[in-house]
């Protein structure tokens, strides 16, 4: 082949990306615009009601939003219990060791589960411990889904700290260790500090996953349309509304579902773009 | 003569069951001074430094055979918390604390320790192990910035300043002017020759001037044995081994 041609096969495949990229963000916009001019940006973003019966439609979106931030804060909170001590046994304690290995390899394997499989799990064996235990009547709601979206961001968050805590130069560690450290006191004065910032964009990076996380929560959540009034009471998040609504929405409501999701897009956008920059810069150290 | 500080005992180090890094070194370190560690690489120099602060046993797979007398008593049944305070180590390459500053770095085996001091006295020891190695001009108005930040030989003496503020009785250099140049090289040289006074200095080095221009007793380790072990001045005027003569004359490296 020609190698003109082939660089034009190229050229047009990765300008394919960007294209694809802002035919959905203009596809979005124009069948959210609808939803923002009926009830006005700030309006739409601030308002709880969330009423679709004929003649006295009103959407607004915080709801939702307050969902989101309540799983996936709540979900990290859970997380990190788990996920940095899974870190340091790979990228320290057991570090280039068969253990540390086959954890890993079962750490990549908790990450290949699809959600659907979570939400199962969830469903039939999560929720009815909740509701044996007494913690909530019908055992969907905030908590469920905020503890196994927890489980399905530990595998993000551990494997990628752990890259950032082997990265630590084993020279620093002998240092703090020559001047009569123990391993507690140097994984907490050097590991942790050399590391800290690449460890904290791996948990950015988990935050980015549990925002747009959707079959999972849509499952374990409720569904119900209100700001929830405990950790326990169900609610819908972004990306759970939408999942849940979009079969039967039409006109407004449509259009609010959209405005939704265009939120989500930006907002997990965000955060990702964050997340690979805070990376960036760690590595560099 | 005055007891040694240091006496090696038929040490032995493995680092599998089948490959001896160390075989079997037997010899006393006079109090007070600097003895040189030479040989090729591969020799076993670092690693049996690196036994005189037990920095194997951070390695479960690294055995340490024998006897090593520090002030007496064998370190190898001590706690190796309890020996690093007394044996201080400086590396190859400068390892400031990246996250510290160098006020932090000069301080950091009492933090890591755990050890809160008042901070008269932190800023007492600061200036006191910053002027021993020479530094504390240079930097006493950048106390807060990172020690990162300094230049590579700064670097090095901030590390040995970091060892000497727990007045350790032995401090160990494992080549340390072998990533610095000549003029950093010079200035850590003069240093050392400084603080014998105060601290009995082991240093492995690549480079026969240095060992030949700071030392005053010298080993020459070959495949893991001690060849050789005398006055600087003799061994470079007449080594005994005919290793010894290859390897001070060039002929092996």
């Amino acid at each position: 082949m020609n190698d003109k041609v082939f660089k034009i096969i190229l050229f047009v495949a990765a300008l394919v990306i960007p294209l694809i990229c802002g035919g959905v963000i203009y596809s979005l916009t124009i069948d959210a615009s609808d939803a923002f001019s009926r009830f006005g940006f700030f309006e739409f973003l601030t308002s709880s009601e969330w009423n679709y019966t004929i003649d006295n439609e009103r959407y607004g979106a915080l709801p939702f939003i307050v969902g989101t931030l309540l799983t996936t804060l709540l979900a990290l909170l859970f997380c990190i219990p788990f996920s940095l001590p899974v870190s340091l046994f790979i990228g320290e304690y057991f570090k280039g060791r068969k253990i540390a290995e086959l954890l890993g390899t079962v750490i990549d394997l908790l990450a290949g589960i699809p959600s659907i499989i979570y939400g199962l799990w969830g469903f039939y064996t999560l929720r009815p411990l909740i509701m044996a235990l007494d913690i909530s009547p019908h055992g969907s709601g905030i908590l469920t889904a905020s503890l196994v979206l927890a489980i399905m961001v530990v595998p993000y968050a551990a494997s990628l700290s752990a890259e950032f805590i082997k990265m630590v130069p084993n020279e620093i560690k002998e240092s703090a260790y020559s001047l009569g450290a123990t391993r507690a006191e140097v994984i907490r004065d050097v590991v942790f500090p050399v590391a800290g910032s690449g460890i904290f964009s791996s948990y950015i990076l988990a935050i980015g996953r549990a925002l747009g996380e959707t079959m999972t929560v849509t499952m374990l959540i409720g569904n119900t349309n209100q700001i929830p009034q405990s950790l326990t009471a169900t609610g819908n998040t972004m990306a759970s509304i939408i999942a849940n609504q979009f079969g039967e929405a039409d006109g407004l409501r449509f259009s609010a579902l959209i405005a939704i999701g265009l939120l989500l897009f930006f907002i997990t956008a965000l955060i990702n773009v964050a997340g690979k920059f805070l990376i960036k810069r760690a590595r560099i150290m | 003569m005055e007891k040694p500080i240091i006496e090696f005992k038929n040490v032995c180090v493995s680092y599998t069951r089948n490959t001896m890094a160390v075989k079997n070194v037997s010899a006393a370190v006079e109090r007070n001074s600097i003895t040189a560690i030479m040989g090729p690489s591969g020799c076993g120099k670092s690693t049996l430094l690196r036994a005189v602060n037990l920095m194997h046993s951070l390695y479960p797979n690294i055995k340490v055979d024998g006897e090593i007398l520090l002030n007496g008593h064998d370190i190898l049944a001590m706690e190796p918390i309890e020996v690093r305070r007394k044996v201080g180590m400086v590396f190859q390459r400068p390892t400031p604390f990246p996250t510290m500053s160098i006020y932090e770095n000069v301080l950091a085996g009492f933090s890591l320790n755990g050890i809160n001091l008042p901070r008269s006295e932190k800023e007492e020891i600061v200036e006191r192990s910053l002027r021993s190695v020479a530094l504390w001009s240079e930097v006493k108005d950048v106390l807060n910035k990172k020690g990162t930040f300094l230049s590579g030989g700064q670097q090095q003496r901030l590390c040995i300043a970091r060892a000497l503020a727990l007045n350790p009785d032995v401090l160990l250099l494992d080549e340390p002017t072998s990533a610095l140049d000549p003029i950093a090289t010079k200035h850590i040289e003069e240093l050392l020759l400084q603080l014998k006074n105060k601290v009995t200095i082991l240093i492995v080095t690549h480079n026969m001037g240095q060992a030949m221009r700071i030392s005053e007793r010298s080993m020459f380790m070959y495949l893991g044995e001690l060849v050789e072990y005398a006055d600087t001045a003799q061994m470079f005027a007449a080594a005994n081994d005919e290793r010894t003569k290859a390897y001070l004359t060039g002929k092996m490296g």
